[in-house]
């Protein structure tokens, strides 16, 4: 495809047209800059929107943000909203990390006096928030207790002691999705997932200490608690094992319920089937209890990362607790309800690398974000800035409440493993100040910096396209990775 | 018989080729050890039966694969020698390995993304993308 074949709408809103191909169901709409859109032809993920259009039971566009990139099936940074009940759900449409998603916890801890105690707090995260190949997490579960963390999620950690009212109340749906079913998900799934609560994985999973930077917008820093010059911590991980093995079962079988239904997709990773099928209504049973698996597995690990804090900053100052910002997916196909052609429609929003980003006076939102809107969470690449964003009134009706999820490759794994080794670029960011525990050179090195898009345009494009607001930018100052 | 790795903006991809089916899924499973930088240590040998039906071959090799993403996973084990058998809707396989000496980065799945097994004509050729 090249960019003649696209229409473009303003400087940040472009269109494939539906006559591009013949098979497909809807358009797909870009939120991106023509200078982004010159890099994103370079790979395939303009090809694997348009596949995504042929899903049946699609309603408005297929929507892609600034930060997309080729994936598998559907393109990473996609969002395509079907109608419910007889359009589909897609497992791959999701992706096989179910609930990846970022907290943000925030603190009053002035990092300028907290300098010298960086090399401690690094070193107690790194050890209290396990992370790598195949980690094991904080807890070993049995599996009754796994199935309560599978129906309840974030509730489950409540009652359990790891988590406060007030965390559930700033997370996604209280980080505990309805209708979630264990017994839809596979003995083996279980397995995997029983003793991972409480780890951070390997990948592009990390947790990130961050200084606030600069504050954009004075009144919803103040409601989330967010100050200038002060410290707040990232998560972002998933569902672990559990997902991944989740989204491998119903990939397989779903090849199975295509045929039945007689669905003809461009991709075998697009399988899907319709939600009111017995085939869709057990995956989305059992992708609700993989979801809140993950609000879990974040609860504990911040639980963990307020340990670490505590030990490190308790003797010198009494304020160093640290409350939760908020909590999003940004894998994750939820029902909701949204305004399309004048009509209010229920749909699927299949989220994959996109984050909902909910507009002030939505449904779900705690009641002091209804007033600026729902917070989102924007990390960037290794070592460079992250942000923090509200959703706004445009992204409820151009993008079904979505926005983007972090800046994006740009870089194939294999060529940044050639351009960058893994020690180099510990001593780099270590130059800028950034303390680094990472388990595996060669995985830091597939993370660089420069195998990513700058996260400031791709927050810009959002910004300047609005569906989304700047609030504040997050500069890292420790990185623990696996 | 060999592999090659693909660029992939996201995740990895790898082009793998053999002689017949039988080789192709061997070399598969070669392709996916080295990617991940997964190394079998020096202990004792340890057997392994793995069977599966499915309506197809490619689907017979997701299978295959998920199952060694499995065993790596959560016992540790890292398989090298495989006596394999396989036709158009079923596989069994004995595998051979040791617990893994080191393994560098995760492999979350192994996906169906343009998955198709070619007859080409040296033999069989298949392109898979496993998800990082």
């Amino acid at each position: 495809m090249n960019i003649e074949n696209l229409i473009q709408i303003s400087e940040t809103e472009w269109e494939i047209p539906m006559y591009i191909r013949s098979d497909m169901r809807v358009p797909v709409k870009l939120f991106v800059t023509r200078e982004m859109l010159e890099h994103i032809i370079n790979d395939k993920s303009l090809d694997q929107a348009v596949n995504a259009t042929t899903l049946p039971g699609l309603v408005g566009q297929v929507i892609v943000m600034p930060d997309m990139h080729q994936g598998y099936g559907f393109p990473i940074g996609g969002v395509a909203a079907t109608e419910y009940p007889h359009g589909v759900i897609s497992p791959g449409a999701i992706g096989y990390d179910i609930n990846c998603g970022v907290r943000l916890l925030a603190s009053s801890i002035d990092f300028e006096s907290a300098l010298g105690e960086m090399d401690k707090l690094a070193t107690l995260l790194n050890k209290y928030c396990p992370s790598g190949v195949g980690k094991e997490g904080a807890i070993k579960l049995n599996l009754k207790e796994l199935d309560q963390v599978l129906r309840d999620g974030s509730r489950w950690a409540l009652k359990n002691g790891y988590a406060t009212e007030a965390d559930l109340a700033r997370t996604e749906e209280s980080g505990s999705l309805e209708g979630a079913d264990p017994n839809k998900v596979s003995d083996r799934a279980k397995e995997r997932g029983r003793e991972q609560v409480g780890s951070v994985g390997a990948g592009n999973h990390f947790i990130e200490v961050d200084v606030v930077d600069q504050i954009f917008n004075e009144e919803a820093a103040n409601v989330m608690g967010v100050y200038q010059g002060c410290l707040v911590l990232q998560i972002h991980c998933g569902s672990r094992g559990l997902g991944h093995q989740v989204c491998t079962d119903y990939v397989q079988s779903f090849q199975n319920a295509v045929r039945k239904y007689e669905i003809v997709l461009p991709d075998r990773e697009l399988v899907c089937a319709p939600m009111d099928s017995p085939e869709g209504k057990a995956y989305m049973a059992a992708m609700r209890a993989a979801a809140n698996f993950a609000f879990a597995n974040r609860q504990l690990l911040a639980h963990s990362a307020r340990r670490a804090f505590e030990e490190t900053f308790a003797p010198q100052t009494r304020n160093w607790h640290l409350h939760q910002v908020y909590d999003i997916a940004h894998n994750m196909g939820k029902l909701e309800t949204h305004r399309i052609a004048g009509k209010e429609v229920k749909v699927c929003v299949h989220r994959k690398g996109a984050t909902r980003a909910f507009g002030p006076g939505s449904p779900g939102l705690p009641p002091e974000y209804q007033k600026i809107g729902q917070p989102v969470i924007i990390p960037g690449s290794m070592g460079t800035a992250s942000w923090v964003l509200v959703g706004t009134e445009d992204s409820m009706t151009r993008s079904f409440g979505s926005c983007c999820h972090g800046a994006g490759r740009v870089m194939s794994r294999s060529q940044a493993k050639k351009q960058v080794e893994g020690n180099s670029l510990r001593r780099e960011l270590e130059n800028k100040g950034i303390k680094v525990r990472a388990g595996s050179l060669p995985g830091l090195a597939e993370e660089a910096p420069s195998a990513y898009k700058d996260v400031d345009m791709v927050v810009e494009t959002v910004s300047e396209a609005g569906i989304a607001k700047k609030v504040a930018r997050l500069k890292p100052v420790a990185v623990i990775k696996g | 018989m060999g592999f090659e790795e693909i660029s992939h903006t996201a995740d990895w991809s790898a082009r793998i080729w053999a002689d017949d089916l039988t080789s192709l899924f061997k070399e598969a499973a070669r392709a996916m050890n080295s990617l991940s930088g997964t190394v079998a240590g020096n202990g004792p040998r340890v057997r392994q039966s793995f069977s599966a039906e499915a309506p197809d071959a490619e689907s017979l090799l997701v299978a295959f694969l998920s199952e060694m993403l499995y065993l790596q996973e959560q016992k540790d084990l890292t398989f090298d020698q495989f006596d394999l058998r396989v036709a158009s809707q079923w596989l069994k396989v004995e595998m051979e390995g040791t617990q893994t000496a080191s393994s560098e980065k995760a492999i979350k799945a192994v996906t169906y993304h343009n998955l198709r097994i070619e007859k080409t004509n040296q033999g069989f050729e298949v392109t898979i993308v496993f998800d990082v």
